[in-house]
């Protein structure tokens, strides 16, 4: 794919036939305020859950939706974290921003591993229904999640992993190494063959290859990978709601329970707070490192498919 | 020996992945599609009884009502978010100074969960506090906009708040797209007087077929798994008004103890998922060949 980050030859306005330098100026601006308004559309929703957030409920009940706020109180951040219900117990967000940490990280970096073994075996070390093998795995990606949900839930109870962290990490793992292999995989076919020809050669083995040639090299599409399960991972509500069970459960989960806790009166102050918590990692992710992000978005559509 | 063993490595390396794809993947979907051929209850019974659950299913007002939906979401979701992605990734494509920055405004809302997403467009639709208070506050005092409580608009705002999600993921397919297209036909075309409208409509627009090919599946494939952003948005509700397929599905697996109806309708999205995405796959693996 196109990594458009560069400049590239565009068309410029200044060698098309324009009918007058004033027409063009118009246009411009024209032009201009268009994005702007749309700046404005993406960034309305943010700006409110900010400034909701930072207000009193008071304040909520008298003002202005996109009012900015008079009175700054971070209450209702610190209600979100530690204190608001998600149903029968009064904890906040944190335990269930934990439960996400505990379960993204090992989820992520198991996946990804086998993603990148596979990988470097379909491309480099193909051998008869490698092909076959990385179509099924492929296929995998598309089914819709409903489909398995009833009997995974059976397995993890089986496994004695129901209702529990591990369980969860378990079904991410199985159910991301489609796109893991996909990704590696198309990495790695660009890269001449001769090389591991060429370490052959010399003595060194499948593993030797992997570890001292093809890892270092690995280093872009490892963070492609990685941004994008984990941003996968974070985000995911529906093994989360299927697979958990009080206590275990992820933050998307928790933050659902919060906003429909019918406990109380309704803090949309908190709510808001609480749903900026639940997307700062990811979005801090997409601030960091957008390129990457982009990159995992576009590898599994333009093309990249199957090349 | 040992070379023999370390013929069987790259295999065994492998293996694991495959086994586990066949059982978790494979055998998982056989699974499901057996018992959506039982009277399956509460818990799974391995009798058959032919398509007795679908036919429930079929004549089900609420699935029904999940399938009209999707329908008119999926429309409007993927049509929405193409033109709208496509004319952002035109206007962006004109030299743009701030370019970096507007791409990252268009498409930060990706990267959030549907959860975040819909639990803050609920905010922003409530009528009581939402945009509708805050267009009366302007002296406006007839503005109604009460879709997320209205049972015939409802779906509509869940529209609204997957073109914001997901258009700016399109823009981002596209201006990709646009920067792939061949320079040298573009400088071209001004030196033989053609105007910069034809230069889009008429060469670079249809040497981007495939990216519009693929946008469409990827946003297909989003729509027809939505699942999130309906749950935080509305709940399913007002009453069943904006279930889905996957709501549906989860429901009656989940809630109503009734895995019988779960497994087919998961069946039947799968069908609906398969009847998009194999032609795509397959023309895929065909240009490859050729």
């Amino acid at each position: 794919m196109t990594d458009y980050s560069y400049p590239a030859p565009t068309m410029s306005p200044d060698t098309r036939p324009a009918p007058s330098r004033y027409g063009q100026t118009a246009l411009r601006w024209l032009l201009f305020t268009l994005l702007g308004l749309f700046a404005l559309f993406y960034l309305m929703p943010l700006f409110v859950m900010v400034t909701t957030s930072l207000k009193s409920l008071e304040e909520i009940r008298s003002g202005s939706l996109v009012a900015f706020p008079r009175d700054v109180t971070f209450e209702a951040w610190r209600t979100a974290w530690s204190g608001a219900c998600t149903g029968i117990q009064c904890e906040g967000l944190r335990p269930y921003f934990w439960n996400s940490v505990l379960l993204a990280v090992p989820a992520v970096l198991i996946s990804s591993f086998l993603g990148a073994a596979n990988g470097y075996v379909i491309a480099q070390w193909n051998f008869r229904g490698a092909n076959l093998i990385f179509s099924a795995m492929l296929f995998g990606c598309f089914i819709p999640f409903q489909v398995v949900l009833l009997p995974m839930a059976r397995m993890l109870g089986l496994m004695g992993l129901a209702g529990t962290i591990p369980g969860l990490i378990f079904a991410h793992v199985i159910y991301g190494i489609g796109f893991t292999t996909l990704f590696f995989r198309n990495f790695y076919v660009t890269i001449p063959s001769d090389l591991v020809k060429a370490a052959k050669v010399d003595g060194a083995g499948f593993f030797r290859i992997f570890w001292s040639i093809f890892l270092p090299l690995s280093l872009p599409i490892i963070v492609v990978t990685v941004i994008w399960q984990f941003t996968q991972i974070w985000n995911d509500f529906l093994f989360g709601v299927s697979f958990s069970q009080a206590g275990t459960q992820p933050i998307t989960v928790a933050l659902n329970n919060i906003v429909n806790s019918t406990t109380g009166i309704k803090e949309y102050n908190v709510d808001m707070a609480a749903a900026i918590i639940a997307g700062l990692p990811t979005l801090l992710v997409y601030v960091v490192a957008g390129k990457y992000f982009i990159r995992g978005l576009t590898a599994g559509s333009v093309k990249g498919l199957m090349q | 020996m040992i070379a023999w063993l370390e013929r069987q490595i790259p295999k065994m390396v492998l293996a694991p992945s495959f086994v586990a794809i066949l059982i978790f993947v494979y055998g998982f979907i056989a699974w499901t599609a057996w018992i959506s051929l039982t009277r399956s209850k509460l818990l799974p019974k391995y009798e058959l009884h032919g398509v007795i659950q679908y036919k429930r299913l079929f004549a089900s007002p609420r699935w029904e009502t999940a399938m009209d939906n999707l329908f008119i979401f999926g429309a409007l979701f993927i049509g929405i978010s193409m033109l709208l992605g496509l004319m952002l990734a035109i206007l962006l494509d004109q030299k743009i100074r701030v370019e970096g920055v507007l791409r990252t405004i268009y498409l930060y809302p990706m990267a959030l969960s549907m959860i975040v997403t819909g639990t803050a467009w609920k905010w922003i639709m409530n009528p009581g506090l939402g945009i509708e208070a805050m267009v009366r506050g302007w002296g406006f005092e007839s503005f109604t906009f009460n879709w997320v409580i209205d049972p015939k608009m409802a779906i509509y705002a869940v529209v609204i708040a997957g073109v914001w999600q997901a258009s700016g993921f399109v823009m981002a397919l596209f201006l990709a797209g646009l920067r792939s297209v061949d320079g040298e036909i573009i400088k071209a075309a001004p030196v033989d007087g053609i105007p910069g409208w034809r230069i889009y409509s008429a060469i670079i627009l249809p040497s981007m077929a495939p990216i519009f090919l693929s946008a469409f599946i990827v946003l297909a494939h989003l729509a027809i798994k939505s699942f999130d952003l309906v749950v935080a948005l509305t709940g399913g509700g007002p009453g069943y008004a904006t279930d889905l397929p996957a709501t549906y599905m989860y429901a009656m697996a989940f809630s109503r103890g009734d895995i019988g109806q779960a497994a087919s309708s998961a069946m039947v999205m799968m069908g609906v998922v398969f009847a998009i995405v194999v032609p795509y796959l397959y023309s895929e693996l065909r240009a490859k060949h050729d």
